[in-house]
This record gives structure tokens, sequence and C-alpha cells, in this order.
């Protein structure tokens, strides 16, 4: 037995349309994809443009990576990365990542801004280079 | 204003349950391995001497200080009720509150000591913090994770040197000309003096003892053979609050007795 | 049951309609402080907690004085507290609401709360009392609304949840004992540094708590159908006259060991609020006046015939809370930071924002408070009903 049943179906409806509006205002209006430049100065100067690990890697994990690194260099005094290809690298995102990567704008936040993420790295990390 | 993220931010930490989300995101372990460095200064227990007398104006010290907050990032806020420090002077009277008496020397009197964190061997910090955001290495450094901070500020109820600061707002603004080398902090964390732990892991001395000229005596005191105890073994010389139990790791010696002095 | 909370009178939506404005204004007062930092605040490098922190201290008060109902009750089989149990357990809740709020208005990385849980540190005292506050939450909640829905079908309560009651006894005591131990186990606050804090903490959480229940039992009684005995009220206030002796016994017997002893670091903080130390002297007004209205309190309730008269228990009840208010929620916490490190004082001085943000803190407890008791009076109202005329 069903007290209302006709105005409860209609709120739902209208629940669900509300919930779901972002799909359907945004349907066929999907942003280009950002273009990633990797023209930096120091980029430049390397004879063989290849980052700590594969590209494919870093796109996928470099959240985790940067997440762990984090830990062992501040918690487990770790200050070296074994990378598997087996070069050494220092565990730090200011002297490390951002040296090769200085152009913030067209590298980081070109992606970030179009997944629509905003870590707080930035908060502390990354003052010395431009915006 | 308040953006998304931050929103979505709030809302996951009022669901308790989304604990259990957070911490079942896959870990996907990196095939890669980290190390120690092999630059790495290391040590049983990391401590400080600190000899007054070689300070001879106060501005000694306050360049000392420079440096230290120059390296550190540390932002230049003059407004007592927000400052932020790391290491700073005063005078015996303040430093060594317990030990006034009215016939202190005019010497004594107008000595000035740096004082900052003494990285306690029992740090009533670490054993008050909810996170372990302040924790103490094997070295003895008492180290803050900034990252795992969450502004509750219990740390410096609990400590008795006064040797931490808030960031009551974003710092940024008032930090002069940014150190790329090391990170800044961001607002609503605590912060205080690491002993340069970024630096010893390079192989390098804490930067108040190298801009010191020798006043700041820097080294392992569980070795017996080391600078610090060294002096130490010469030299009469006191601790801040020892009667608390915390263990401090900064000593000061203030000269005119030793052999040393 | 919560159907009971959605119709009420003109003064009822007026009052929760108040309740509301009151708790947005708190929550734009906090945005800005999220947004800005903790610098919107009168807080310092010195005097790092304030009026949040003292705040919820008190107020782990009012939530672990549910146990002073509940013990008669539960444990004596005093049938005239039966009525107001349950109001107890419902204040108790609000309370908790109030106190995980200011705790959360007072964190400078408020999105990082979850810290406390994948980091846990049982070292820390500040881990064990989330647990149970957390844990004294669920327990009021879950008793009192279970036993009410109960009532409401006219059955007697299920057994487990006598079984919690029996738990959320020491439960109440260990919530203000740990909340104690968060000031009293650190070793360079004088002030705050003495092996009898838990006691002083729970004797004035048995003033205030249940001075603030006979309040609400007498606002009840004057605008809504729910009509708390004369006997009930009494038998609290009795609890409120000795748990307020023994309250000001306790704080004697800080005096006596500070200045017996004439250790400066145990004395420098009650002649700081009782006297003001180097000019500063922002709290000694307020001590003074705690003072006098604890034993202002202590006369009237001490008195039976006086005791008795509506009018002079309501003024000895509202003293003993302010008293305790003052000294527990203002004196104590504030107090603590006063000499600093360096023997230097530093006064703070709450700003609007900060007064703002706990007005909307206290209205969304107070909402919270409201939205219970309405639900207990409406379930009341229909049994009752429901004795006199079965048909219905």
């Amino acid at each position: 037995m069903m007290y209302n049943g006709g105005k409860i179906i209609t709120g739902l409806i209208i629940f669900a349309l509300i919930i779901t509006a972002p799909f359907w205002l945004n349907i066929g209006q999907a942003d280009e994809p950002p273009e990633i430049s990797l023209d930096t100065p120091v980029i430049n100067q390397l004879s063989e443009k290849e980052c700590i690990e594969s590209a494919e890697f870093m796109r996928s994990q470099h959240p985790q990576l940067l997440n762990d690194w984090r830990d062992q260099v501040v918690r487990e005094g770790k200050t070296v990365y074994t990378s598997s290809s087996g070069k050494e690298y220092q565990i730090s995102l200011d002297n490390t990542c951002l040296q090769c990567h200085s152009n913030r704008s067209e590298f980081c936040d070109a992606c970030h801004a179009y997944t629509s993420v905003d870590p707080y790295c930035w908060d502390c990390h990354g003052g010395g280079i431009a915006k | 204003m308040m953006n998304r993220r931050d929103f979505l931010k709030i809302m996951a930490s009022l669901g308790i349950g989304s604990a259990l989300v957070l911490e079942g995101i896959d870990r996907i372990g990196t095939a890669a391995d980290t190390i120690p460095g092999s630059k790495n200064l290391q040590a049983g227990h990391w401590g400080m001497v600190i000899d007054v007398s070689k300070f001879k104006t106060p501005e000694d010290i306050q360049r000392v200080a420079a440096a230290c907050h120059k390296y550190h990032n540390v932002p230049e806020i003059n407004d007592p009720q927000h400052e932020i420090k790391w290491i700073w002077q005063e005078d015996f009277e303040h430093t060594f509150a317990e030990l006034e008496s009215e016939y202190l020397s005019e010497k004594v009197k107008q000595m000035q000591f740096p004082v900052l964190c003494n990285h306690c061997e029992n740090p009533a910090c670490v054993r008050v913090c909810p996170t372990q955001a302040t924790f103490k290495r094997p070295d003895g450094i008492v180290a803050m994770d900034y990252h795992r901070c969450i502004g509750c500020r219990y740390c410096m109820a609990a400590c008795p040197y006064g040797a931490r600061s808030f960031n009551f707002f974003d710092p940024r603004p008032y930090i002069e000309e940014i150190n790329s080398a090391v990170p800044t902090r961001t607002k609503g964390v605590v912060e205080k003096c690491t002993f340069c732990m970024e630096r010893l892991d390079k192989g390098q001395q804490p930067v108040c003892a190298e801009a010191s000229g020798g006043a700041i005596i820097f080294g392992d005191l569980s070795d017996p053979d080391s600078p610090v105890r060294k002096v130490l073994r010469d030299n009469f010389f006191l601790r801040r609050k020892v009667e608390l139990g915390t263990g401090p790791s900064v000593y000061y010696i203030i000269g005119g007795g030793g052999s040393n002095a | 049951m919560l159907e009971k909370a959605l119709r009420g009178s003109k003064g009822y939506y007026a009052w929760v309609g108040l309740l509301i404005i009151l708790a947005v204004v708190g929550l734009t007062a906090y945005l800005k402080q999220f947004d800005y930092g903790l610098g919107v605040t009168g807080l310092s490098r010195d005097v790092s907690w304030g009026l949040y922190i003292s705040q919820f201290t008190f107020m782990v008060g009012v939530a672990a004085s549910a146990v002073m109902v509940a013990i008669p009750y539960y444990l004596h089989d005093y049938k005239t507290f039966g009525k107001i149990v349950i109001l107890g357990e419902f204040l108790a809740v609000a309370a908790v609401i109030v106190c995980i709020l200011f705790i959360f208005v007072d964190l400078g990385q408020p999105t990082r709360l979850l810290n406390i849980i994948l980091h846990p540190s049982p070292r820390s005292i500040m881990f064990w009392d989330m647990c149970v506050l957390l844990g004294y939450l669920l327990l009021n909640f879950i008793i009192g609304w279970t036993v009410l829905g109960y009532e409401k079908k006219g059955f007697p309560a299920p057994r487990w949840v006598k079984i919690l009651t029996y738990i959320a006894i020491p439960w109440a005591i260990s919530i203000h004992t740990v909340t104690a131990f968060l000031y009293a186990g650190l070793p360079g606050r004088a002030y705050w540094l003495t092996a009898i804090m838990a006691a002083r903490f729970l004797s004035s959480a048995f003033a205030a708590g249940p001075a603030l229940l006979i309040l609400l039992c007498l606002i009840l009684r004057r605008f809504t159908s729910f009509k708390t005995s004369n006997q009930a009220i009494q038998s609290l206030a009795v609890i409120v006259t000795y748990a307020m002796i023994a309250n000001v016994f306790f704080f004697m017997l800080e005096v006596f060991t500070a200045f017996y002893s004439n250790i400066p670091g145990h004395m420098v903080t009650l002649q700081y609020l009782f006297a003001g130390l180097n000019g500063s002297n922002n709290l000694v007004p307020f001590m003074w006046i705690a003072a006098i209205l604890a034993f202002l309190g202590i006369i009237l309730l001490l008195i039976p015939r006086v005791r008795r008269n509506e009018k002079a228990l309501i003024l000895a009840l509202i003293s003993v809370f302010i008293a305790t208010w003052l000294d527990k929620g203002i004196g104590l916490v504030l107090g603590g930071f006063v000499p600093n490190a360096f023997g230097l004082v530093t006064e703070y001085v709450p700003t609007v924002t900060e007064l703002t943000i706990i007005m909307g803190v206290y209205a969304i407890g107070l909402l919270t408070l409201t939205i219970l008791y309405k639900v207990v009076i409406g379930v009341r109202e229909q049994t009752e009903v429901g004795d006199i005329s079965p048909g219905v």
C-alpha cells in the first residue's frame, strides 16, 4: 500500500533529473584534451628526453609516486629513488621534478585543469617557479 | 572562498565511513626502490651546543636567525600574535626563568641566548600529536610532516619551550624571496626548527651552525669523540627546563669557566 | 518518530527558524575562517587555544552529566527520574555534537580531520578523546531513540538497551576523565598539571549539567505539555548542590597547594586570573564574578526553603551554571597559557568572527536539542492520550 504514490514517483524523477543534470547539460561539449608542453630550458638540453620512469607510468601513477616519495623522504629518511631502469634520483618534488618541469602552467596545470583536480602540492611546493 | 575540492573534502571528513574508502584506494607500488642517500650524515642522537660567549652582539644572533629563516622560507610576519620563528633570541631571565636572581652579574643579564626547538629525547609534542605528524626520527630529530598536520595545535600546548609556530594564514605573501630548494608551509599547519634534517641527509651542516662562525656546534651526542661531546666535557653547560624530563638536546655554554672558553 | 519534529506551534517554528538563521550566520563566518585561516580569530602564538577549545571542554562536561540522572534511575531504580532520564540522554547527544563541532572549527586543516583515524596514535590523549566521545554519542543516541521507540509502541525497552545503559555510565565518567587528561599530562603547563584535574572536571560537570537540565525542564514545563515533577527537580537540585560544593572544594585544594608550597610556577596563573600579572588583567573580573556566583549558588541551594522556591532555584542554578562556565569555559583553558614558555603574558581577546562561529555552533546544538526534545514530547503526548482513550 502506497500513500501519495504519484507524488513520490514525480519527486523521485525530479530528484534523478537534478542529480544527473551535469551529464545532460554537458553532452557533446567535451573540452579539447590539453596540449602538454615539454619545452623548458632544462629538458631542451637533455640529450635523451626521458623522465624517471616511462611516460605511461608517469602519466597514470605520478600522484601515487609522489605520495610514496613524500612518506619515504619525510618520514623514513630515504632520499634517493632508484628507478626501474636502475638510475638514481634525489627524492624531491622541488629539486627533481620541477627542475625539468619548470613550466607549471603548460605542463602540470594544463592537465590538472582539464581533469578538474586541484592538488594541494602547490600550497607549499613549487613556490620558486612561476605559476 | 571554498572551492569544489575543499567542499568535497569537508563532506568526506564528516562521513567516518569514507575513512575505509580512502584506505581502500588501491596502492599501486612503484617498481623501484627508495634508499638513504650515500652522503647522509648519520648519528645516534643529534645535538647542539651553543657557546653564547661567542655571540658578541645581538646582531650576531640575528644574522644566524636571518640565515635560517631565509633558507627555510620562514615568513617575516611582524606581529607577535601571528609571527613564525624557528630560531630567535631571548635574554637570560626569559630563557632560564627558574635560575633568575637579583644578584645576577650585569654581563649575564645582558647576554642574549639563541632559542629554538630542543629536539627533546622525550618530546611532549610527539606524545600528544594525534596523527604522528610530528615524530622523532631514530637519529633524535623531532621532525614535522606538514602534509599530515591537521592544525589542532596540541603540540603547541604541550611544548614547554614555546618552540612551535602556527600558520594563522597563508605564509607566502610574507616571504620576500622564496628559496626554491625547500618548500614553504601552508596555512593551518604548525612548524618549527627541523635541525636541518634535509641538509643532513645531503651531507651538510645545519644553516645556523654554518652561519654562526663556530658559536653553534652540531654533532652526534652518542659519539664520545664528536665535537659536541668534547665541548660538553670541557665546559659547564645549561639546558632549558631539564626538570620537566623532556631531555633537551640543545646545550648552552656561557663561557668564562672551562678550557674552551 | 522524527515526524514529530515537523509539526509544532507558531512559537516552535519561530524558535527553530531563529536557530537555523543563527546557524547559517555562523556557517558564513566559518567559511571566512576556512578561507583565510585561524588568523581571523584572536588566537596567537602564545595563546594557541581559545574559546573553541574551552567551549569544547565545558560541553564535554554537560554531556557527561547525563549520568547523574542515569545512575539513580538505572542503578538504584529511582523511579522519580524515569520521565526525565531521556532528557539527560538527548542533552548528552546534543552536547557531544557541539563538542565535535568545536573541535572541527578549531582545526587549521579541517579537511585532514580523518588523519586522526587513518594514522591512529594511541599515545595521544586526543585520539582517546575522539574514541570515547564518538562512542558516547552513539550510546546515548541509540539508548534514547530505542527506548522512545518502544515507548511509542507501548512496549518496555529490550534487554540489550538495558545493557547499553550500564555501559553508558562508566563511559560518561570516561569522557570527562579523558578530556581532563588532555590538559593534566602536559609537562610545561603548571596550571593544568594537577592530579585533581579529572575530579574537578567531573564535579563541575555534575553541577553545570544537571543545573542546565533543571532549567530545561522548567522551560519545557512552562511552554509544553512535558511536566517534570517537583520531586525530580528537587532531587536534581540536591545533586547540583553537592557537586558544586565538591567543585569549589577541589578548587580551594589547588589554591592551597599552589600558595602554601609557594612554587612560583603553580601560583602565577592563579595570580594572573584573580589579580592580574604585569598589568594584564582581562580575566580578573570574570574570575571574581565566577567566585561570587559560585558561593551565591551554593548558599541559595543549601537552604531547603529557598531551594523549593522556583524563582530562587532558577537564580541559584543560573549562578552555578555561569560560575562553572566562567571557571572552565574561560579561565581554565586561557589561564593555562599564561605565562608563556618565557614567563611573559600574552592576552587573548576573541574576535567577532570567532564569536559568530561559536554562536553558530551553539545554535546547531540547540537545534539538535530542540528536535530531539520535540520528538520526546510528541511521543509522550501520543502515549498519554492513548492511555486515556485507547480507542482513538
